[in-house]
């Protein structure tokens, strides 16, 4: 589905160095990796919104940065941080502009379009906000407003920078269950930048490790999320070891360990 | 919590907007810019009721003579039409150009006026009276040249900022540099044209011609239609640029053209009426307030309260102390420097 071939991108230094990296559809990969390592660099670059030094964003094998926005937009949704809104819109409003590249230029929502929004917020567990203003509703509920306009997109690809930043445990949980339940039954792919590496651990299919511009390693949680190359990674002293329940690997810390070093 | 329930109250609180509640409110409006047209006819240094210049009219239209005497003929439709179709052209050019501005910079205090291209449209016009006053549109040409130089700084120093009052603050600045320009090109000059110049910089539509009347008409026609079709983009862009183009916005074109007409509708409005302040901030405020900030009702909305407004402020100044006439733009500033303080300490408090 998308496809990123040796991908280069630099603004004063080296931001990118040579990403290799693929995205099937039916499958959720988690890019984790320290600040400054270029995890939103690369989903700039995999929506086309950044043009690439060296090598290419590939959907469906069509280079990204060379179609249409509007093309662009019915294929892939990019969920990013949110900046200050400062006009009065509803979360409705919010989540109708994600249908802005499948209807017409001119002319109001169709009744199909406001259900597919009050859907997509239904989804996300957040139509009670339908009427309510955004910028009067907390970070977190803005957080899940914003997945629910990339869901109306009706994308195939979502691209997800750090979509459970500011967002309560229950709804971190309940976002990344719904992305995963999106890419398992929907055939949709999903490329998600977290800091959340327990979630990662949880959630992903395949885990992309990425240091300064660098895939350090890419593979299952349980091939990629060892002690080692964790540590190596961030550059402290972690414990990996297996979660009594779904047996995936579960990262933790301790100052003693730390202390030791 | 049950979706139906949901749906219903999200559609009864107006929580989007639909194309019956944009007809209905630019109905309403309509209705009271073309009463406010008829009110400004009528009143003045010589009264004629309302119904007389509507049988006038009719008569006038079907090539009848009409009841009114020559006098009032002669006040009614060649002194106040115009300046009535005037004040309302004006008025929508800048209360469009603010909307836009204010859509394209993400921030709800822009204004041109505020923003300095106000200033740089005045300037140009100055500049355009003294120098090309022979060529025919010399001064609504140059009034755009001097818009689009102060609005690409603006643009150039507002676009990424995250405090809204810094980008004010560059247009203050801006707006004094261009009033040292101002005077100075005045106090070097000796024309004639030129002695009631402070009067028409704080907005005069007293002096418009014709010819300056058609131009402002046909460019706020044109300007708005051109920015109703980018109303759909303008609203993602006001989200967010990077959002508007994850979302499929054009952004590099949709700017360009918002960009180019907002200062095109600012220079027709400064060269026939003077720098007319806070029209372009008042308006889309209150637009807002009442109907939500979907650009696909605040443009063409703006364009009839922007024309409402400044016709009842031009009335105002008219018949206030009659007969001595008050400048346009001292009346909406009076309105308008309120609702700006009001607009600034909100954004301060959010």
């Amino acid at each position: 589905m998308l496809e990123l071939k040796d991908v280069h991108f630099r603004f004063d230094h080296e931001v990118l160095n040579g990403i290799t990296l693929e995205v099937r559809a039916r499958e959720v990969v988690a890019l984790i990796g320290p600040n400054g390592a270029g995890k939103s660099t690369l989903l700039g670059v995999a929506c086309g919104m950044l043009q690439p030094a060296r090598g290419a964003a590939l959907f469906e094998g069509r280079d990204v940065t060379s179609l249409a926005r509007r093309e662009v937009a019915r294929h892939i949704a990019m969920v990013a941080q949110t900046s200050e809104l400062r006009f009065p819109l509803s979360a409705l409003e919010y989540v109708l502009a994600g249908r802005y590249a499948r209807v017409r230029a001119l002319g109001f929502d169709s009744p199909k379009d406001v259900e597919i929004a009050l859907a997509s917020l239904q989804a996300t567990d957040a139509v009670q906000f339908a009427a309510r203003r955004f910028n009067e509703l907390s970070s977190g509920e803005q957080q899940r407003i914003v997945l629910a306009r990339a869901l109306a997109q009706e994308p195939e690809l979502l691209l997800l920078d750090e979509p459970t930043a500011n967002v309560d445990i229950a709804h971190q949980v309940s976002l990344l269950e719904l992305v995963r339940r999106l890419a398992h039954e929907r055939g949709m792919g999903a490329l998600v930048v977290t800091h959340e590496i327990n979630l990662a651990a949880e959630f992903a299919d395949r885990v992309a490790l990425l240091k300064l511009g660098r895939l350090l390693a890419c593979g299952t949680p349980r091939e990629v999320m060892t002690a080692d190359l964790l540590s190596a990674c961030f550059e402290t002293q972690l414990i990996v070891d297996t979660h009594p329940q779904s047996g995936n690997p579960r990262v933790s810390f301790t100052r003693i360990a730390s202390e030791r070093r | 919590m049950t979706l139906p329930n949901e749906k219903a109250d999200a559609n009864s609180a107006g929580g989007f907007l639909t194309a019956r509640h944009a007809a209905f409110t630019l109905a309403l409006l309509g209705v009271a810019l073309i009463a406010a047209a008829a009110f400004a006819l009528a009143v003045g240094s010589e009264h004629v009721a309302t119904g007389e210049i509507f049988k006038a009219l009719v008569a006038k239209l079907s090539g009848n003579n009409s009841a009114l005497s020559r006098e009032q003929e002669v006040i009614i439709f060649s002194l106040r039409l115009p300046r009535v179709g005037l004040a309302a052209g004006v008025g929508a050019a800048l209360a469009v150009a603010g909307a836009s501005f204010q859509a394209l910079l993400r921030n709800p205090l822009a204004d041109p006026y505020i923003l300095g291209v106000s200033g740089g449209a005045a300037l140009g016009s100055i500049l355009g009276i003294m120098l090309a006053g022979q060529l025919p549109y010399g001064r609504p040409l140059l009034s755009f040249m001097g818009a689009a130089a102060a609005s690409f700084v603006v643009y150039r120093l507002g676009r990424r900022d995250d405090d809204p009052a810094r980008l004010v603050l560059a247009g203050v600045v801006i707006s004094t540099f261009l009033s040292s320009l101002i005077a100075l090109v005045i106090s070097v000059a000796e024309d004639v044209k030129l002695r009631n110049i402070t009067l028409w910089l704080l907005g005069d539509l007293s002096s418009g011609s014709v010819e300056g009347l058609l131009f402002v008409i046909v460019t706020v026609i044109a300007g708005t239609a051109a920015l109703v079709t980018q109303a759909r983009s303008l609203n993602l862009m006001m989200v967010g640029e990077r959002d508007a183009f994850a979302l499929g916005v054009e952004t590099g074109r949709v700017r360009w053209i918002v960009y180019l007409t907002a200062t095109l509708l600012t220079g027709a409005a400064v060269s026939a009426g003077g720098a007319i302040g806070y029209v372009g901030l008042v308006v889309p405020h209150l637009v807002r307030l009442a109907g939500g900030a979907d650009n696909r009702l605040v443009i063409p909305s703006s364009a009839v309260g922007g024309a409402l407004l400044v016709l009842l402020a031009d009335t105002v100044a008219r018949v206030a102390l009659a007969p001595r006439e008050l400048p346009t733009g001292a009346i909406t500033a009076l309105v308008g420097a309120p609702v700006f303080i009001f607009l600034l300490l909100r954004g301060r408090r959010g």
